[in-house]
């Protein structure tokens, strides 16, 4: 009974769950003992600075790349290790690749003739709302336009995991714009699972609803949104106030008057020295970006030491 | 139908902004009980939102008895709170564009306009007028 009820377990399982995913390149390590584990039916914001881990790690997700150590589950099976399982996952690599040499036409039929759930109406609805001509060779699109032909492909394939590296990092404010509104339109339309990686914060902020931060292969914070917004203060008092118990101090500043402390807190933050402000997803993503560089920087004197 | 917008940087989150859209157009009377508000896939294919945003904003309309989901049809606002409100609001306007005009007489910018009505605002809430 039980078992009909959870059936493949869709809606309470996850779409990816990572244990201590590690890998490295010689000396560098790419991705430091990562732990998440993210439910389906989210859009997925993944940042961080260059060089974080973010590529890596969706790289790894979507089986291009296997992992040094750790493991990773992608609906509940490592990454590409049946055919049922790519069927389900889309991976749109940086810089949107394209067959520079095929046709816009030729791109929707090797993709009908690989994937066998391909939707082929949806394809060149979406190629012609876009106004690709057929017969244009992909190497003579814009960035824009490659762009929406990969997402285009990526999404025929209807997948219910969909990665993309930095989607909208080469376009104008338009074509990223229009680019956001498509995928929105996919996620309404079929609930699927999206994690992207991106710089621009205001984007994530109108289309994520889980954050992952990385910061120098570590991953330094993951969660809904909605939770992480309402966990986190920014505290204004006076310099000689101690700063209120069972707070978690992520970031501080010091004026000779005044401080300014980033905080995570549970509860409800009482003490009468202090100013409680809201904070926005931007906040969050720069209180946690430096205190991931702090660390870096900590642990690097440690070595100098 | 109406359309909703969304500022990113009033700091207020996206689905409170759409509740706010539509609770402001129902006492401006520019919806009216029976009109259908424009459905998730709608709203997501314009604004570029998460459609679950959405979803939530409806949610809490729903929740106040504002609106109403028909499965499979969209979501119907389910009273007008335009006509009397509308007309009510006639006299306060009046009376507030005379202030301003006094306020930019006296010599008032917009800066300290603002800030005089946020704090009469904030003084006078509460205050009920028997």
């Amino acid at each position: 009974m039980l078992s009909i009820l959870l059936g493949d377990g869709s809606g309470v399982s996850s779409v990816l769950e990572t244990e201590d995913l590690t890998k490295s390149y010689r000396a560098k390590m790419a991705l430091s003992n990562c732990t998440i584990d993210v439910p389906q039916g989210h859009v997925v914001g993944l940042v961080g600075p260059n060089g974080s881990g973010k590529s890596t790690l969706l790289n790894i997700a979507s089986g291009v790349l296997s992992p040094t150590s750790g493991s990773i589950q992608v609906f509940g099976s490592p990454p590409a290790s049946s055919s049922t399982q790519l069927e389900r996952v889309s991976f749109v690599a940086q810089d949107t690749p394209v067959y520079t040499g095929f046709s816009v036409r030729d791109h929707l039929r090797y993709g009908q003739h690989v994937n066998p759930k391909w939707d082929d109406n949806l394809a060149r609805r979406r190629v012609e709302q876009l106004g690709l001509d057929l017969g244009q060779r992909a190497g003579k699109l814009s960035g824009g336009q490659r762009a929406q032909l990969a997402l285009t492909l990526a999404i025929a394939k209807r997948p219910d995991f969909l990665l993309l590296d930095e989607p909208v990092a080469s376009l104008d404010p338009l074509a990223r714009r229009e680019f956001l509104q498509i995928l929105m339109e996919t996620v309404a339309d079929r609930g699927v699972s999206i994690l992207l990686s991106s710089h621009l914060v205001a984007d994530i902020e109108r289309v994520c609803d889980y954050l992952i931060v990385l910061v120098s292969s570590r991953v330094q914070l993951a969660g809904e949104v909605e939770d992480l917004l309402a966990t986190h203060h920014r505290l204004i008092g006076p310099r000689d106030a101690t700063p209120p118990e069972s707070q978690v101090v992520i970031e501080s500043s010091y004026t000779e008057r005044q401080s300014t402390l980033f905080v995570r807190s549970d509860g409800p933050i009482l003490d009468p020295h202090w100013t409680v402000e809201a904070v926005n997803l931007e906040d969050l993503v720069l209180a946690y970006m430096g205190q991931g560089r702090t660390e870096r920087e900590v642990n690097a004197n440690e070595e100098l030491a | 139908m109406i359309e909703f917008y969304i500022d990113t940087h009033s700091g207020v989150p996206p689905y409170l902004q759409i509740g706010q859209q539509v609770r402001r157009a129902l006492k401006l009377g520019l919806l009216e009980q029976g009109d259908q508000l424009p459905t998730v896939k709608e709203v997501v294919a314009r604004l570029a939102i998460n459609p679950n945003t959405v979803s939530k904003a409806y949610r809490e309309l729903e929740h106040e008895g504002l609106v109403v989901a028909r499965v499979g049809v969209g979501t119907f606002v389910a009273k007008s709170l335009g006509s009397e409100s509308f007309s009510a609001l006639a006299p306060p306007r009046h009376d507030l564009r005379k202030w301003m005009e006094s306020a930019r007489r006296a010599g008032l910018d917009d800066e300290s306009i603002e800030a005089l009505v946020r704090e009469c605002f904030r003084s006078s809430s509460g205050m009920v007028v028997a």
